[in-house]
């Protein structure tokens, strides 16, 4: 439910951003959001075209990369790929793993469209 | 409110107190166009860029549109971000300890505070803040404490954030080297993303919710900095197997403090207020 109210602040973030620029409209909008970071990405896919709806971001295409989760043994020091926050070292067995990676949740870029040079034909 | 066309911002989320009918505050930043936008604005300019590009595409004299990318590497959840660090920073300099109060609907935040506020209050001062969806039943509890307690409603926003604590916090009068108790929206998914600026995140569980909880939502237990077991006095009638929770809890963040109470009996109550008053006195 929460990723309604998050689409409505990237829809606002990115619009400000391309009014900033001089933008006709935003063509793409590049989102990062780790496995880890507790956001639905189909669901924020979703919300954000309703969210962008009647804004220069209405026609935009969102794309969403998802980084998978990286966890540290904290015994060990083994790097290993995590799905849960509940991982277990696969080396060691231990439970004292620190998340380092995987809980991204950026906008990375956002392509806008602006008016080119005047040419003479 | 928003001084231009009345609507309510930030979800139209609003503060209320108890005792006070008349009382009635919209959260809004009173940053316009910022925090919310009006359809019919955004409407308007959307159209006029269409318009222009229409006009450019049946112009001989060529205006190409070009795309640029711009690279942002943008925190999404920034704004909230920011502003709960204010929050931490006004809490700081006021030495107010704030506690976010997070759990399911009905595991008993508001009884516990109900039970360990007047024996907190004999060392430092409490205040509250309140969050639901609707109505103000938790606010009244607390207000008969004689605590200075403010209920936000989130109306349809299923989380308090930063931006709703800021202005409760104004309207609440806080005391200088007080407890501030934030019990938020009942709801173990959504409020575990948003900052506050509390020191400390506290989640509670009940025995007669499943002892695999911290497994089924495991953000909000990775993100808390306490875990409360609640209602331990009706173990004897229910199906939780305490250690197997504690287990699952710790599997997801082996930082938690782990607590056992029960708010009705009292049991267990000494020894997590002997450990609050202990982070109270250094902080």
């Amino acid at each position: 439910m929460h990723e309604m109210s998050i689409a409505m602040s990237i829809v606002e973030s990115v619009v400000a951003h391309a009014q900033k620029e001089g933008a006709l409209r935003i063509s793409g909008v590049e989102l990062l959001v780790g496995k880890l970071a507790g956001i639905e990405a189909e669901s924020l896919k979703f919300c954000f075209s309703a969210a962008a709806a009647g804004t220069l971001a209405a026609k935009a295409l969102l794309v969403v990369e998802e980084p998978e989760g990286v966890g540290e043994c904290g015994e060990c020091g083994m790097r290993f790929q995590v799905t849960f926050y509940y991982a277990e070292c696969p080396k060691c067995r231990s439970l004292r793993i620190t998340i380092v990676s995987g809980e991204e949740f950026l906008i990375q870029s956002i392509t806008i469209e602006e008016e080119g040079e005047q040419e003479n034909v | 409110m928003c001084d231009t066309c009345g609507c309510s911002a930030d979800g139209g989320a609003v503060l209320r107190k108890p005792g006070e009918s008349d009382y009635l505050m919209y959260v809004s930043d009173g940053n316009h166009g910022y925090t919310h936008h009006h359809a019919g604005e955004e409407h308007h300019s959307s159209a006029n860029v269409q318009g222009e590009h229409h006009d450019h595409a049946h112009d001989y004299h060529h205006h190409e549109s070009i795309t640029r990318k711009i690279v942002l590497e943008q925190d999404v959840l920034q704004k909230n971000n920011l502003l709960a660090e204010r929050n931490r920073g006004y809490f700081e300099a006021r030495h107010i300890f704030a506690l976010n109060f997070l759990s399911s609907p009905g595991s008993g935040k508001t009884t516990l505070l109900e039970i360990i506020i007047p024996l907190l209050q004999q060392r430092i001062p409490v205040a509250v803040i309140e969050g639901d969806q609707q109505t103000t039943n938790d606010a009244d509890r607390i207000h008969a404490l004689g605590v200075p307690v403010i209920q936000i409603n989130t109306g349809s926003g299923c989380h308090l954030d930063a931006l709703m604590v800021n202005r409760a916090v104004k309207e609440l009068e806080v005391q200088d080297n007080s407890l501030l108790c934030i019990e938020n929206v009942g709801n173990l998914v959504c409020p575990a993303l948003f900052d506050l600026g509390e020191a400390l995140k506290v989640v509670i569980i009940s025995v007669t919710e499943g002892d695999d909880k911290p497994l089924k939502y495991p953000t909000m237990f990775h993100e808390a900095d306490l875990c409360i077991l609640n209602k331990i006095d009706l173990l004897p009638y229910v199906e939780f197997d305490v250690a197997k929770c504690r287990e699952n809890a710790m599997r997801v963040n082996h930082h938690l403090e782990w607590f056992e109470v029960s708010a009705k009996s009292g049991e267990g109550l000494a020894i997590l207020l002997e450990w609050l008053e202990h982070r109270l006195s250094h902080h």
